[in-house]
Order: structure tokens, then C-alpha cells, then sequence
């Protein structure tokens, strides 16, 4: 049961890294990278005055049930999703089977632009992830956990 | 499923509450943001209807303190409660690391929660879960009304197995954070089980 989701210090740099690169090619103000279950991983633009955690909870509630939408019909998920706003757009791929890529664009950029940018970034991304997978199951993978004891829990809930 | 963040040293975990229709586990997330410092907590969610009934889930970000260097937070969502929301309730299981199933101690909920318990447990098995194995805890709620079900009697009959259980009358808050405190608890000893 706990095969969360683990991140290195190595790996969120590459990851970063590919979210800003993506800002950047893709002309977007936000891009984003969120786990399928709603944790944030990355952001990258004009986030600051977002809020980001909102916005990560939402895409994954929003991914799963467009995803449960596709099984209806037979399809196994939909990997890419477009939502046009007046000002503001939104494009959200899946990436790797596991995480989603949203980026958030205005009329400086295009759909299209964004689409190839997306391509690109999704399939950098993936590799990193099948990395984290490989590294995350490897024997003697440290968890932070390991070392905790009943203690430092009963401490967090003394106040 | 917990994420772990190496890189700004985080612990994310995800806790729903679950439960009948109107049992209480919106309010109980009220009263946890209500009562929460603001440095300590996240906007709350809720996708409702109009009339006020959970469509989708709310959600509640929550900071708990550090452990070792790693600041823990603790995803709170809520189900639907309605019985025809089930496809909804099943996406919001993904991920799960505890369980908080809130029971309505009116005696004419009796049936409704034995069958949102038997729903729990399903959609726990299509995601791959087993709910004897889950943290897991009961709260009873409505504590403070007049036509409740005896203790004995709703112990036998939803909690046989005998996890961690609190009574609650949620809009006052008794109960309420006892509830959180306990699942949140057993979350983190079953991660460091799990380490």
C-alpha cells in the first residue's frame, strides 16, 4: 500500500528545469505538475499569486473524472484535455500514466505552440519519472520514515 | 498514497472522510478550518450543488508541524454522500492514506450507514485497498440528538472490529479534531511501518 510517490533533490532540479524551459518555449504564465492523486510536484511562472495547492487538488479531481468519463465510453483515458476561457486557457496532458502537465496560457501564446511544447516537456518528464520509479523500488531506498520514532508522532499532536 | 518531497523536505498525505448522505463530514471539515490557525491551513473546497450537498468532494489543505526536518500536511477530502454519487466516490478513494468514516447516530440512519460502511469497503477493494488494513477510524455523530442509537449498538454493528472510534456532535466541534488527530496518527505510524 505505501508506494507513494517519493522525490529526490537530483530529479525535482531535472523536473524544474523542464517546467521552466516549457514556461518559457511554450510563451505560458503558469505551468504546472501535479501528481494524479492532487499533490503539487512543480511550478513554474507566474505562480506566486496562485493558489497552487487549490489548483493541484482540481486538476486531479478534475483528471480522474474525465477519466472515468472515457471508461464509460470504452476509452481508456483522455491524455489531453483543452479548456478555452476568455482570457485564460488551460491545457493539461498525462504524463508518464501518473503525473499531469498543466500550463496556463493567454492570448500571447497559442494552442497549438502549446501542444508542441507539451510534447516535447511530456516525454523529458516521463523519463525522469520512470527514473524516480526505478530508484524508489530499488533495495535500501531510504524513507525519512525509517527513522521516526512513536515519539516524534505523539510530539506533533501535544499542543 | 503519500508523497514525499526530499527536495522541500515535505510529507503530503490524504485522508477522506466518508459516510451517508448528511452524516456530517462537511461540517466536520468546517470546523477543522474554522479552528485552524491561518498559517496552518489552505483555502477549503467544496464542490456542492445549490442546495448545499457535496457534488464532488471538499478539500482541506492542513499543516500539522514537523517531523524531522519534513513538514507534514494532510490532504482532508470529503465524499459525496449520496447513494447515486458512487462513481464519484470511487476517484476520490485514489490515493487514500487513511480513512474517516463518519457515522449518523439517528436510529433511522441505521441502514444508511451499514450500507455507506458495505460502499466504503468495495470501492476501497476496486483501488486495490483493504479496509482492515487501511488507518481507519469511526466517528458517531449527532451525538446531541434526541433519537440516537445506543453506543453498544452502533459499535456492534459498524465497528466490529473494534478501530479507534470518537463520539461527535460536529457543529460544536466535540469530537471533531480527536477524530483527526487519530487518523492522522495512525497514517503516519503506518508510513513508518511502511519505511
Amino acid at each position: 500500500m505505501n508506494s507513494g510517490l517519493v522525490m529526490y533533490d537530483e530529479e525535482f532540479r531535472q523536473i524544474a528545469g523542464i517546467c521552466d524551459r516549457l514556461t518559457r518555449e511554450a510563451h505560458a504564465k503558469v505551468v504546472f505538475l501535479v501528481d494524479k492523486n492532487g499533490q503539487l510536484i512543480a511550478s513554474s511562472g507566474q505562480a506566486q499569486n496562485l493558489d497552487t495547492t487549490s489548483l493541484a487538488s482540481l486538476t486531479a479531481g478534475n483528471v480522474a473524472a474525465m477519466g472515468g468519463l472515457a471508461k464509460l465510453i470504452g476509452e481508456k483515458e483522455f491524455p489531453t484535455q483543452f479548456h478555452e476561457g476568455e482570457h485564460e486557457s488551460l491545457h493539461m496532458s498525462i504524463v508518464g500514466g501518473r503525473v499531469v502537465l498543466v500550463v496556463i496560457f493567454d492570448a500571447s501564446s497559442s494552442l497549438g505552440l502549446v501542444r508542441l511544447r507539451v510534447k516535447r516537456a511530456g516525454d523529458d518528464l516521463a523519463k525522469i519519472f520512470e527514473t524516480l520509479a526505478v530508484k524508489q523500488s530499488a533495495p535500501g531506498a531510504q524513507s525519512p520514515f525509517a527513522e521516526i520514532t512513536d515519539d516524534d508522532i505523539d510530539n506533533l499532536f501535544s499542543e | 498514497m503519500s508523497f514525499i518531497n526530499y527536495s522541500s523536505r515535505e510529507i503530503n498525505c490524504k485522508i477522506v472522510y466518508y459516510g451517508p448522505g448528511l452524516c456530517g463530514k462537511t461540517t466536520n471539515l468546517q470546523y477543522v478550518y474554522a479552528k485552524t490557525a491561518q498559517e496552518a491551513k489552505g483555502k477549503m473546497i467544496s464542490l456542492a450543488t445549490e442546495t448545499e450537498r457535496t457534488l464532488f468532494f471538499d478539500f482541506l489543505p492542513l499543516s500539522l508541524g514537523e517531523i524531522r526536518g519534513f513538514k507534514t500536511r494532510f490532504h482532508l477530502y470529503t465524499v459525496p454522500g449520496q447513494v447515486f454519487y458512487d462513481a464519484s466516490r470511487k476517484l476520490i478513494l485514489k490515493g487514500v492514506d487513511g480513512v474517516v468514516f463518519v457515522a449518523d447516530s439517528q436510529i433511522e440512519r441505521t441502514e444508511a450507514n451499514l450500507e455507506s460502511v458495505d460502499n466504503l469497503r468495495t470501492n476501497l477493494a476496486e483501488q486495490g485497498y483493504d479496509l482492515d488494513k487501511l488507518p481507519y477510524v469511526i466517528q458517531y455523530n449527532k451525538r446531541d440528538l434526541p433519537n440516537v442509537a445506543t453506543m453498544e449498538e452502533l459499535q456492534r454493528l459498524i465497528n466490529p472490529r473494534g478501530v479507534p472510534e470518537f463520539q461527535a456532535v460536529a457543529p460544536t466541534g466535540v469530537g471533531v479534531f480527536d477524530t483527526l488527530k487519530a487518523v492522522a496518527k495512525l497514517v503516519l505510524t503506518e508510513l513508518k511501518k511502511g519505511a
